[in-house]
């Protein structure tokens, strides 16, 4: 339980100087699948900002944009005026500043890197009230804290990034259908670099000869050349829309088990032609497929389900073979999987993406035997060399992270000198005690514990 | 700081060399758990309840903890969430049976066992209480028992202590729900166990592993209070409602 305030900028201070000991998180939309936007017994601050106060630069190709505004809003407003986000997750139900404190990735990883790589300069409220610009070129070691950062450095309060010029609202989009996962690792390895956006979805429930098939999504933004006259008549048309809503009338244990999910799954994968190219797709056709279904968690009913997702170097493909394996033959449906090849990552302690392959996993959060499934997906993951998405993460323990992320002192110095206090708080840092303040005193922390006066 | 599977990261037991107790927390310890804290009043007995638990990746501290000693309460479950950080499961599990035909007749006997089955256990859960509330998550399990839910002649001191405390508990619980934490009372039969060593087992005796097992599996749903075994909530709503000398006449050892 914790207290919630939805506040304009200029009264953030006072709210963070009243706030009780159990710290002060600030936080986007909520989107995150674990506790990252959970701050219990302690202040979540949700940030107020319209997006008719962006500021967009034509020269430069450059917005600035409150922390507030979600990507959403963003893109009514951008895409109309020919330019695109940098980068886009899998729902556009997230804010800015969200996407700076997740360092957000997309389907153009392996060529545009995450978030963090376009951005130029950040506004941060510090835990003493106190206001800075950040950037690559000013305080370089805070700027990289906060990109990734899940928001324990300060209160990201405006964000200037770089846009992506279009021509169009319309992505082509080029779909291909892999029998099998040595199939669809090798398409993907040697077409990916060809294009801006790829990702695959995965049938986790094929076994055998069909282990790891998919479904490759590849596209570009689509030039004006390629609309028809019709299209071509408002080719910035954008309209994002849901077409549907779950009601709230579901079982506690969902509409999806085996059985929904198998037949789902067998007929998504029969759809899909074999290979189809230049297909005409939306912006959110394209990228937010999810958002088009209101609510569409309710599907997996009260009990709720788990993100989990990885990222394990390129020569590590046995080992995301052996966790699909592992994950197919446990019973846990798994309604969307989805494979990306990541790209370099950038100089962020914390940010998630690192070259190799990311796979997401959806998985009932009572399913039988769930805890010791995750253990042992966590253990094939680190003995990888991979790690964890802090953003997704729900389950994994402190030392995982300290495995995964090896540059995690680094940051805790970082975040210490900007917080000596311990101000910044959220569920997801006291559970894998990120922070200085959090590793406590415990034996096993004691490896972190950093200079804390 | 729990996990979206229940798992617990830091457990507290205040009983810690109780049967019952500790067969709870090594049910309650998985994987993800990296700290336990028994806090007993005979620590080198305590020693023996760690070395059982111990594995790799577990720390397992023994604190001194002394019932009775309500003014050092607060103190002590603080101290415990500096060290730990916050407590995600406490297991209140201390008491004495004492010597009825003692307690019965003696009013100092009489009165210390209360203060230690009844007073101390209030304290101290009021005490674990401030803290889940501060946290804004955690949960309590209380051991109560079927001798609160009727008292007997055989050992009213005890009895009656647990009566008070469960009726503490269905109040205070209830009341530490609107504030985010959880509290689940078990109400456990006659159990096999060291407090009970030498007396003549009731009907439906169970053992501390099977009261634990029930005790865990009720923390993953949301049940509020349990019995140990089950079939006990039927027994004792027969039970409750007895004419007073058809009561007398049973044979409930």
């Amino acid at each position: 339980m914790a207290e919630m305030l939805e506040l304009p900028d200029q009264e953030l201070a006072a709210a963070l100087a009243a706030a009780n000991q159990r710290g002060v998180l600030a936080r986007g939309l909520g989107r995150c699948y674990g506790d990252a936007a959970q701050n219990a017994g302690g202040l979540v601050l949700r940030l107020q900002g319209a997006v008719d106060q962006a500021l967009i630069d034509p020269v430069a190709a450059t917005a600035t944009v409150p922390a507030g505004v979600s990507i959403d809003e963003l893109l009514h407003h951008i895409v109309p005026r020919g330019w695109f986000v940098p980068v886009t997750a899998g729902t556009r139900l997230i804010t800015v500043g969200g996407a700076v404190g997740s360092d957000i990735h997309g389907k153009n990883h392996h060529v545009d890197g995450s978030f963090g790589n376009h951005v130029v300069s950040l506004r941060l409220m510090l835990a003493d009230g106190s206001v800075v610009t950040v950037a690559p070129d000013r305080d370089p070691e805070l700027f990289w804290a906060t990109i990734g950062g899940m928001g324990l450095t300060g209160i990201v309060l405006a964000v200037t990034f770089r846009l992506l010029p279009i021509e169009t609202s319309r992505m082509s989009v080029d779909t291909r259908r892999m029998p099998d996962l040595d199939s669809l690792l090798a398409e993907m390895s040697s077409g990916d670099d060809a294009v801006r956006y790829s990702v695959a979805w995965v049938d986790m429930l094929a076994r055998g000869r069909s282990l790891g098939r998919g479904v490759l999504d590849r596209g570009e933004h689509a030039s004006l050349a390629q609309l028809s006259e019709a299209q071509a008549a408002a080719p910035l048309a954008y309209r994002a829309r849901q077409l549907v809503s779950v009601p709230p009338v579901i079982p506690p244990s969902g509409l999806l088990n085996h059985l929904t999910v198998a037949a789902f799954n067998e007929f998504w994968f029969r759809k899909t032609p074999t290979h189809s190219t230049g297909h005409l797709k939306s912006i959110p056709g394209f990228f937010h497929p999810l958002d088009m279904v209101g609510d569409w968690n309710r599907l997996y009913g009260a009990n709720g389900f788990l993100q989990y997702q990885f990222v394990v170097p390129f020569g590590a493909e046995q080992t995301l073979r052996a966790v699909i394996e592992r994950v197919a033959t446990s019973g846990a449906a798994s309604f969307l999987a989805v494979l990306k090849r990541c790209g370099a990552g950038n100089l962020a302690p914390l940010s998630f993406p690192t070259p190799g392959w990311t796979l997401t996993l959806d998985i009932p959060a009572r399913a039988g035997g769930v805890v010791e499934l995750l253990h042992e997906l966590d253990r094939m993951v680190l003995d990888a060399g991979g790690r964890h998405y802090l953003a997704k993460d729900a389950t994994t323990t402190p030392e995982a992270i300290r495995r995964g992320y090896p540059r995690l002192a680094e940051w805790q110095a970082v975040q210490a000198r900007v917080d000596p206090g311990g101000r910044w708080q959220s569920d997801l840092a006291r559970r894998l005690r990120l922070t200085v303040s959090t590793a406590g005193t415990s034996a096993s922390a004691g490896a972190n514990r950093g200079g804390l006066s | 700081m729990n996990n979206a599977v229940g798992e617990v990261q830091t457990i507290l037991l205040l009983g810690g060399t109780s049967d019952i107790g500790t067969a709870i927390v090594a049910r309650a310890v998985q994987p993800y758990t990296r700290t336990v804290v028994l806090a007993c009043r005979d620590t080198a007995k305590g020693e023996h309840s760690a070395a059982a638990l111990r594995r790799d990746g577990l720390t397992v501290e023994v604190v001194a903890f002394d019932g009775a000693d309500t003014a050092g309460h607060q103190a002590l479950i603080d101290g415990v969430a500096t060290r730990h950080g916050d407590i995600d499961l406490a297991v209140v599990a201390f008491a004495a049976l004492g010597d009825p035909d003692i307690t019965r007749q003696d009013a100092q006997a009489a009165a210390a066992l209360t203060q230690v089955d009844f007073v101390g256990a209030v304290s101290s859960i009021v005490a674990v209480g401030n803290r889940l509330r501060e946290q804004g998550h955690g949960s309590i399990v209380v051991l109560s028992s079927v001798a609160g839910e009727r008292v007997r002649a055989a050992n009213p001191a005890y009895g009656a202590s647990k009566a008070g405390l469960d009726g503490f508990c269905q109040g205070y619980g209830d009341w530490l729900a609107e504030q985010g934490a959880r509290m689940l009372v078990v109400r456990p039969g006659f159990v096999h166990s060291a407090m009970t060593d030498g007396m003549k087992p009731a009907p439906f005796a169970t053992t501390p592993d099977k009261v634990a097992e029930v005790t865990v599996k009720a923390l993953r749903g949301r049940r509020r209070t349990v019995w140990a075994p089950p079939v006990l909530q039927l027994v004792f709503s027969a039970l409750r409602h007895l004419p007073g000398p058809v009561w007398r006449r049973l044979p409930l050892s």
